[in-house]
């Protein structure tokens, strides 16, 4: 007989090796990507015609920026959580450490590009 | 001893199902959320070239007014589009609501209708204002 728990025992046995907290993130993710990504398709839409000192001149408004930077970060983490849940249920087991980093390195560039070009744009005279 | 073994029993995998609308809803689902991960490199790359300067940013302008720019631009707006109303399916599910066969089939086929009328109409905004 075992002292473990039950729950003890079937704590991190799941694809990934881990607990629950990733499939909550995703929920919360899911819905501020939605409200977020409503916005940012309206910014988008408002930009479809705009000349280049207009569009500068949008993103220098912190409104705009702040919001499009808040869309970057949840969009980037929803996906990161995403992408990882895909490699543990699908990669193969000993791709599954390299396709972690690349994933891990693909949504850090994609965040760190954005909010850098967002916060050139907040702050940068045009 | 023999050392012939049956090969392991292999549960029933996409092959083997007839396909129905919920199936192909599961999977786009995913091919959506894929496709809007790497597509991701295209709002990047836009930000970028805003912040970089007017060369850049005409170079982003050339290729978004492309045919290619315009194939991406759709895919994206409908992925997005057809992403976020299987993923609000999603989070209705996970309240309990919805499960049965029957409401499970219907919001299927709702999930499709929804997501190209909403992208026809995005794109029907995009035509008057431009
Ligand atoms: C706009 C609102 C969005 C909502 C409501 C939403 C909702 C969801 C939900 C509920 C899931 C989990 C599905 C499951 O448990 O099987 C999911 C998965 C995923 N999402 Fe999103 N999402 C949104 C936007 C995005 C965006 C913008 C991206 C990428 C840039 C993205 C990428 C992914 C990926 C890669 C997955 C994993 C695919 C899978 O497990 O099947 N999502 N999304």
């Amino acid at each position: 007989m075992s002292i473990r728990t039950p729950m003890g025992r079937a704590r991190g046995m799941g694809a990934a090796g881990h607990g629950v907290g990733e499939f909550w993130h995703q929920r919360v993710t899911s819905v501020t990507s939605l409200v977020l990504a409503i916005g940012m398709i309206f910014i988008l839409l408002t930009l479809a015609t705009s000349t280049y000192a207009e569009v500068r001149a949008t993103f220098a408004n912190p409104l705009v920026g702040g919001w499009m930077a808040l869309t970057v970060i949840s969009f980037v983490y929803h996906m990161y959580i995403g992408a990882q849940e895909v490699i543990m249920e699908y990669g193969p087991k000993t791709w599954k450490l390299g396709l972690t980093l690349a994933n891990t390195g693909f949504c850090l560039m994609i965040a760190a590009a954005c909010l850098f070009a967002l916060i050139k744009m907040s702050f940068g005279v045009l | 001893m023999s050392q012939i073994q049956k090969p392991r029993p292999l549960s029933p995998h996409i092959m083997i199902y007839r396909l129905r609308m919920t199936m192909l809803m599961s999977g786009f689902h995913r091919a959506t959320g894929l496709a809007l991960y790497f597509g991701m490199v295209f709002l990047t790359w836009w930000l970028v070239a805003a912040a970089s300067g007017p060369n850049a940013f005409g170079w982003a302008s050339w290729f978004f007014g492309s045919f290619l720019g315009y194939i991406v631009m759709l895919g994206f707006s409908w992925g997005l589009i057809h992403h976020a109303v299987g993923g609000v399916r999603h989070l209705i599910w996970d309240l309990g609501i919805g499960l049965s066969k029957e409401a499970s089939m219907r919001w299927a086929i709702g999930t499709i209708i929804a997501s190209v009328a909403i992208t026809i109409l995005l794109w029907l905004v995009v035509l008057i204002v431009a």
